[in-house]
Formats: structure tokens, C-alpha cells, sequence
């Protein structure tokens, strides 16, 4: 479904992406897109969505090239990072306007009692919570039966029923046959939904497999612990990527968030 | 692009700014009306305010209308709409609601006061014009502005430089010009100078409307020669015509190369 070759981005002198080279094809598959900060995930998943332009490489959405195009992303549910909205407009008239740009086929009514947004809908957006406009996000982004959903740090802000019904959510839709994308550093979540990690490490693929073979890999018996192990980083080949000094500054900003929601 | 268009639009006509700079022509246009009882004079004088203050506005609200919709905008590029749609239908819909409150707020006094029955109706007209063409103009080299900059105080600083160039600098150095070579025959150099002015063109276009160019001596009068003719007229709005030109290819042209 989603093919990407040979992927180079430079932001200035910062080389971001570095020759990625994935394909999802498989329907009904979540998979979790980990790296340290700067590892260039979001980066990854705005090449995807034709925001990002990379120099090099080619993506393909649905047997065609993205390049120029802009028809592919009506199969794609994206769900950006940073939730800010327009701040005159209410919770319904945004709704409406993503809806008048996308056409027919939106499904909001679910999604606004799931996570209780009925009583903020005629609410302006700047007078919502961090947490209220991030379920108006998840909201917009997932009100279409699109067969690809892209999950950018979806679990931002939720309290912790709107987590779980959202969690509920997400294997609900990769139960429809949909390939699900997340970006997170919450290494729980990863551990619930995900079927299959793709680890970025400095603009390059690192590892891809399931939760358990990266277990395995590095003999840990936790994913965190396994995560923790790529950063300081002693695969059996003895590879070594980071200084010392950069490796635990890695794994500090990678890992903390994880500790201190478990 | 019609659907952005209408969003920004709808979007800005409920911004407290825009009600503001509404009310503020409201206020300041009945006031001078009843002040004056010669509505030749309260065009001159609304004239001065507009020529200042609209691109001073349409720069401002240019520049914040972008950097506030920023994520958002990050949202509907994430929709199948082409870019050339978007920041075309962003920056048309800001056009449109500054244009909205101008003529909205110059315009109901005047109608109130009966401008349809006054002889001044075509000065009116022109004065009005001029404000529109304006707003689109700087709004949109705001929008190019803010496009191109990521860091927020590097736009807004650039975008008040762009404002104070062509309001009060771009005048100073066609002045010192004028002095230092005052023994030339100068008139055909500052038509040409003029007319890649935007508010110098606004200003002259409305003076001659107003028949006082008489006050601008021999320079006026080549300039009445001149802009008065067909010709005249065609190319000083073809000038401003290239003047909305400029930014709105700008801006296409930055939106399909950049990375959001």
C-alpha cells in the first residue's frame, strides 16, 4: 500500500532522512515508528503525507507515485502532532470544514461520543483544553474510513478513559483491514498495539520487527529495556553508532516519558 | 480553493481585529463627515488615513493570519487539496475580509450620508478602489513574507520594513533624488518611480481624480498628461495589477517547494 525507496531529506546542514527504504503492503497491521528525538520519524510520516519534499527517493501510495499529487491523501486519516486549531471557529464548524474539503463519507458522531466532545461542540477552539483539542484532532483525523491512518504521538494529552477507549479504537480499525502508522514514545503503547516496530536512529532504519524479535535481539525482557539496549547500543555485532555523552542523552529523552507514565 | 477561501474569510470576519479595524473606519469616516460639510475634503482626508494605514493593517494581518494558522494549515495540507488551492484560498479569503471591513466601514457612512446623489461618487469610487487594491496587495506581500520565514520575529520585522519602505522611505529617497538632481528635467524619472510605488500610485491616481494636481506644479501636470490619457490609466492599473501579481506568484511559487 505504501512503498518508499531509497528516501533522503536534508533540513539545511542537518541530514534527517538517510536512504529509508520501507514498504507496508500488509492490510489489518499496526506498526509503531520508534527514535530518539530527531530520528527523523515526523519527518518520515510528512514525506509520506507529501508535506515534507525529499531531494531523493520515490514514495508510492496505492501503486502510484505521490509526486505532485494530491488525490492519494483521501485514503490516508492523519493525526499531526501539535493540535492547534483556528481560534474563532467552534468545534462543529471545524469539523464541517474538513468535511466540506474531504466529501462524503465522514463518520464523526462515534468519535464525538467516545471521547465526550458533545458538550464542547458549539464551544470556540481557543477556549478548549490541551486534552479537549487533541480528541477534536483524533476527531478530524479518524471520522474517515481511510484505509491508511498515520498516528503522530496520538495518546498527547489524553486522561486516561479517553486513552483507553482510544486504544479500544485503534484495534477496532486494524480489525477493518487497515494499516495503522503511530509515532509515540510511550513504550506501553507500543507494547499493546503494535505488531510490527520500525526503529529510526539518525535518518536510518535500525531495526524492523516485531516487539518480540527486538526483545530477543538485544535479550531483554521488556521492550523498554530493549529500546534502552539500541541507544546505549551493544548489538552482538558490537556496532556503535553514539558517543557515550550522546547515547544517554538519547536514551534520556527517549525513555523518560515511558517511565513516568508506567 | 473556493472552500478555503470561504473558511479563511469566515475565520477573520469573526476575528475581534477585524471588527476593530471595521469600527475604527466606522468611527473615523462618520466623524470627518460630520466635521465637514465638503465631501472632496473628507476624501482628501480619508485618503491620507488610507494610504497609511491599510497597508499597515493588510501587512499585519498578513503576517499574524499566517503564523496563527500555521498547524492548522499543517492539517489541510494533510487533506487532498493541491497547495496552489490552499495558500491561494488562504491569502484571497484574508483579502477579501480586509477589503469587507474597509468598504463596510468607509462605505455605510458615505451611503448613509447619500453619496449615490453627490457629484463626488466617482472620487468616492476610486478612493474605495484604491483601499481594495491595497489590501490585496500587502496582505499578500505579508502572506509571501511569512511563508518564507519560519522564525516568526525575522517576519514580522521583515514585513514591517516592507511597510515602512513604500509608506515613508521609498518617498524619502525619491526626494533626496529630486533635490540632488534638480537642475535635470526630472518628471518622466518620478512618473516611472511612482508607478513601482504602489502607495505612491494609490496617492497619485486619487489626486488626480480630486483635480488637484494643479497643487503638484509642472510635475502634476505631466503626471495629469500622462495618467490622465487612456494610456495613462491602463498602465497605472496594470502596475497595481502587477503588483497583486508579484506576491500572489510568490506565494505559489513558495508552496510548492516547501517543506511544512
Amino acid at each position: 500500500m505504501i512503498d518508499i525507496i531509497n528516501l533522503h531529506k536534508r533540513f539545511g546542514k542537518l541530514q534527517v532522512l538517510q536512504g529509508i527504504n520501507l514498504e507496508f503492503r500488509d492490510q489489518g497491521k499496526i506498526t509503531a515508528v520508534l527514535g530518539p528525538n530527531g530520528s527523523g520519524k515526523t519527518t518520515l510520516i510528512k514525506c509520506i503525507l507529501g508535506m515534507v519534499l525529499p531531494e531523493e527517493g520515490e514514495i508510492w501510495v496505492g501503486g502510484k507515485s505521490i509526486r505532485g499529487e494530491s488525490a492519494y491523501r483521501s485514503r490516508i486519516g492523519y493525526l499531526p502532532q501539535i493540535a492547534q486549531f483556528p481560534n474563532n471557529l467552534t468545534v462543529q464548524e471545524v469539523i464541517r470544514l474538513i468535511k466540506t474539503i474531504r466529501g462524503e463519507g465522514a463518520n464523526e458522531q462515534p468519535l464525538i461520543d467516545l471521547f465526550g466532545l458533545s458538550p464542547y461542540l458549539d464551544k470556540r477552539l481557543s477556549a478548549l483544553s490541551g486534552g479537549t483539542k487533541q480528541k477534536v484532532n483524533l476527531t478530524l483525523a479518524l471520522m474517515y474510513d481511510s484505509p491508511i491512518l498515520i498516528l503522530d504521538e496520538p495518546t498527547a494529552g489524553l486522561d486516561p478513559i479517553a486513552l483507553i477507549r482510544l486504544k479500544d479504537f485503534i484495534r477496532q480499525e486494524k480489525q477493518k483491514g487497515k494499516h495503522i502508522l503511530i509515532t509515540t514514545h510511550i513504550i506501553s503503547l507500543v507494547e499493546e498495539l503494535a505488531d510490527e516496530i520500525v526503529f529510526l536512529l539518525e535518518g536510518k532504519i535500525y531495526f524492523r520487527g516485531a516487539p518480540g524479535q527486538l526483545k530477543a535481539q538485544y535479550g531483554e525482557e521488556d521492550l523498554e529495556h530493549a529500546i534502552a539496549a539500541i541507544l546505549t547500543s551493544q548489538p552482538k555485532n558490537g556496532h556503535n553508532g553514539h558517543p557515550p555523552a550522546e547515547t544517554a542523552r538519547l536514551k534520556s529523552q527517549t525513555l523518560q516519558p515511558a517511565f513516568s507514565i508506567k | 480553493m473556493y472552500k478555503i477561501l470561504r473558511y479563511s474569510f469566515y475565520d477573520l470576519m469573526r476575528s475581534r481585529w477585524t471588527y476593530f479595524y471595521f469600527g475604527f473606519f466606522l468611527l473615523f469616516t462618520l466623524a470627518l463627515l460630520f466635521l465637514s460639510s465638503d465631501v472632496g475634503k473628507v476624501i482628501i482626508s480619508l485618503m491620507n488615513v488610507i494610504l497609511v494605514l491599510v497597508p499597515l493593517i493588510a501587512t499585519m494581518f498578513g503576517i499574524m493570519f499566517y503564523y496563527n494558522s500555521r498547524e492548522f494549515t499543517e492539517l489541510l495540507l494533510a487533506q487532498q487539496l493541491s497547495r496552489t488551492q490552499l495558500f491561494l484560498g488562504q491569502y484571497l479569503g484574508l483579502a477579501l475580509s480586509l477589503s469587507a471591513s474597509l468598504l463596510l466601514g468607509v462605505g455605510l457612512p458615505f451611503l448613509f450620508y447619500g453619496i449615490f446623489f453627490s457629484a463626488e461618487i466617482g472620487n468616492f469610487i476610486v478612493l474605495l478602489l484604491n483601499g481594495v487594491l491595497l489590501s490585496f496587495i500587502f496582505s499578500g506581500m505579508a502572506f509571501w513574507i511569512a511563508l518564507r520565514h519560519e522564525n516568526r520575529i525575522k517576519g514580522f520585522g521583515l514585513a514591517i520594513m516592507m511597510w515602512l519602505f513604500f509608506a515613508v522611505i521609498y518617498d524619502g529617497i525619491f526626494l533626496l533624488l529630486l533635490m540632488w538632481f534638480s537642475d535635470y528635467p526630472l518628471e518622466y524619472v518620478s512618473l516611472g518611480a511612482s508607478l513601482l510605488n504602489p502607495v505612491d500610485l494609490s496617492r497619485i491616481l486619487i489626486l488626480l481624480k480630486l483635480d488637484i494636481s494643479a497643487l503638484m506644479g509642472y510635475t502634476g501636470a505631466v503626471f495629469e498628461k500622462f495618467l490622465g490619457t487612456g494610456l495613462g490609466i491602463a498602465l497605472s492599473f496594470l502596475s497595481l495589477g502587477f503588483w497583486i501579481l508579484l506576491p500572489t506568484a510568490n506565494i505559489r511559487r513558495v508552496a510548492l517547494t516547501k517543506d511544512f
